[in-house]
């Protein structure tokens, strides 16, 4: 069977299995919309919470990223799993036993204050819908790569597939679609880069086969790459370009933004108990770390297939993978100096000896452009695999872009719903109300991040970049000092979100899109200019602590907060007695 | 529960979380990143060191912590009568 009907079968399959999910996991009450009854399963949960976390970009680009990078993405390895060691450890065991629904709901209760409540809402709504325009559009892509359905109509059905199961099911039908979506992305993920391990090392295991011996050589992997990289004129892999302080400052944001992040901390109110919460971090983490240990291995193996395969070779001896992914835009070839062989190599480079050697060969300039994406996607092609293994890859991304999608909507509906109609704005509105209240939100938030996906604002990986530096800067601090700090009051807590938020979306709008200076073409130039030397993606780690100063100085002169809210924080340090998850 | 028992609960509790705080730091910031060249002169099979914390050992290790933590935690639970029966 060629690759195109097995994608439809595969694809088709694992959606009929959400769907049937989504079914039988219908929601009943506003409990179950919004925590799945609070009975998750801590294993089941941390399932979840992978699926939810790894989206399309830790799927299909995150490789390739790295695989260019080389040591600068380990900001984006420490930085989307370290987190969740704050999660366990700071927050997840007393959010689950403060009992809310929501993050708004949270600081709104905590902060005995509307103004929390709405700055939270606001901060909730801007994160998720940025974060998740990306990943619509993530669906269009793959649908049109590997489907050949036009981009559009593949955000369309993807949007009607997450419709289903998350109007239907609300969080429940999402959490256990989410279980069965994990099973799918890791599987898909891990067939081709076993195969591919084994070709390049005779290792079957990634994360070894990544620090062996090149199959039949006693050259280890790393050390070729290092060499094959230098002699085109790059930077050694396991060097980097980026500064210290910038990967310090990145790796911070990520680490915390990730601690800060609704979608992420909403998965902590499904479980039973405080000792599930706990248990159900440590599983979501051993999950996602069978991906992310395994994603810079591939990214090693795929970059010294590619190089081997294409560098000072001549262009019509290229094999079919290649003229397929020139169609798609992904690779492009341009024969500077006409000489028939792709010549990829830095001409950026400022080693004298380098330009030296590159004019004496006739070289003009780099010749081969290379779109991330293809080092994942373009992988098991590359290396010969089944037809039926490049359509699991599809289905993979496929999985992972809409349960990261699926989690996202249901912040947007639930706030919706629940922090702005059920507590501000209509408190009167019965169970039943709201229930059709948070399925109506869910429908328009689908369709406007469906409207994202087909109109994307073309800048979305810099706005999923935002998205990480906001929760850092707002979320992050107020929920710690709210859970440690039993005196930090409303005051204080309102003033550092709203310093933190504003801060970070100058920075943003002023060094990641120009806004001040001209636009996108005075960017480059505007990075003399960075504060502290760090970038707009690690900015969020100076505005978290803006948060935290602001927070505290403004505590010290504004009234204590009242006793029972007192009494509720020392209350929540004790793990037994976790009720289900309260709404009033 | 007693007020004294929350409060000696409360201090462990915030023990253990600075120590494996602590090695979170060390493993990531520290062998990743702050002394990452010094480390990469020692050599784990095909990875220079730092780079292999950077990259692999730092995520190992977050595992590991969690799972530490929820040990600890659950014995610390039942040492002060706090672990729910059901």
């Amino acid at each position: 069977m060629d690759v195109q009907t097995w994608t439809y079968l595969i694809v088709g399959l694992t959606f009929a299995l959400y769907i049937g999910i989504a079914v039988w996991a219908r929601a009943g009450s506003t409990k179950e919309f919004y925590v799945a009854g609070g009975g998750v399963g801590p294993v089941a949960n941390g399932m979840a919470t992978a699926a939810d976390w790894m989206s399309a970009a830790s799927f299909l680009s995150m490789a390739g990223i790295i695989s260019f990078a080389g040591y600068d993405g380990a900001v984006y390895l420490m930085g989307w799993t370290g987190g969740y060691v704050l999660l366990a450890l700071l927050l997840a065991p007393y959010l689950r036993k403060f009992g809310k629904f929501t993050v708004p709901d949270f600081i709104g209760d905590r902060y005995y204050s509307k103004t929390a409540r709405t700055v939270a809402v606001f901060c909730a709504l801007i994160v998720s819908f940025t974060y998740v325009a990306g990943q619509m559009r993530g669906v269009g892509l793959v649908f049109s790569r590997f489907l050949e359905v036009e981009i559009n109509t593949g955000v369309i059905i993807g949007m009607v597939i997450v419709l289903f199961y998350a109007v239907l099911g609300g969080m429940k039908g999402i959490t256990y679609t989410q279980v069965a979506q994990y099973c799918v992305l890791i599987f898909a993920f891990m067939v081709p880069a076993i195969f591919i391990s084994i070709q390049a090392t005779g290792n079957a295991i990634p994360q070894l086969g990544m620090g062996g011996t090149v199959t039949g050589s006693e050259t280890y992997l790393i050390d070729k790459l290092n060499g094959l990289s230098t002699e085109l004129g790059f930077a050694e892999y396991t060097s980097g370009k980026k500064s210290m302080i910038d990967i310090f400052a990145i790796t911070l944001a990520l680490m915390v933004g990730t601690a800060g992040l609704p979608h992420v901390i909403v998965r902590f109110f499904t479980v039973k108990k405080v000792k599930d919460a706990r248990k159900s971090a440590g599983w979501a983490l051993l999950l996602i770390a069978i991906l992310y240990t395994t994603a810079p291995a591939v990214a090693v193996f795929a970059k010294v297939n590619l190089i081997e395969t294409v560098s000072n070779k001549e262009y019509t001896s290229m094999p079919d993978w290649f003229k397929k992914w020139e169609t798609t835009g992904l690779l492009v070839f341009d024969d500077k100096n006409k000489d028939g062989v792709i010549n990829y190599y830095n001409d950026k480079s400022k080693d004298a000896t380098f330009i030296e050697a590159a004019e004496a060969k006739g070289l003009a300039g780099n010749e081969l452009t290379i779109d991330n994406d293809i080092m994942v996607l373009a992988n098991p092609e590359i290396a010969n695999l089944p037809n039926w293994v490049i359509a699991l890859v599809a289905a993979g991304a496929l999985a992972a872009a809409l349960s990261t999608a699926a989690g996202l909507l249901l912040v947007i509906s639930s706030s919706v719903s629940h922090d702005l109609i059920k507590k501000m704005i209509n408190p009167n509105i019965s169970e039943k109300g709201e229930l059709w209240a948070a399925r109506g939100s869910a429908f328009v938030a689908v369709v406007i991040a469906g409207w994202f996906g087909i109109n994307p604002p073309g800048f979305v990986a810099a706005v999923v970049a935002l998205a990480f530096g906001l929760a850092a800067a707002s979320f992050f601090p107020a929920i710690i000092l709210g859970i440690f700090y039993k005196k930090m009051n409303k005051e204080g807590a309102v003033a550092g979100m709203i310093v933190g938020m504003l801060l970070m979306i100058f920075y943003m709008l002023k060094f990641k899109f120009g806004i001040f200076d001209g636009g996108k073409e005075a960017v480059a130039g505007l990075e003399a200019q960075w504060w502290f030397g760090i970038s707009p993606e690690g900015f969020g780690t100076i505005a978290m602590m803006a948060n935290f100063a602001v927070a505290l100085i403004v505590n010290m002169f504004t009234p204590e907060p009242p006793q029972d809210v007192q009494d509720i924080v020392e209350n929540i340090r004790i793990p037994s007695g976790a009720g289900e998850a309260l709404d009033h | 529960m007693s007020q004294e028992n929350a409060t000696a609960y409360w201090k462990e509790n915030i023990k253990y979380v600075f120590i494996l705080l602590a090695i979170w730091f060390a493993v990531s910031y520290g062998a990743g990143i702050l002394f990452v060249e010094q480390l990469n002169e020692i050599k784990l099979g095909g990875f220079p060191l730092g780079f292999w914390f950077a990259q692999q050992g730092s995520i190992y290790a977050f595992v590991i912590l969690i799972f530490v933590y929820i040990r600890l935690m659950n014995k610390l639970d039942k040492k002060y009568g706090y672990d729910d029966i059901d």
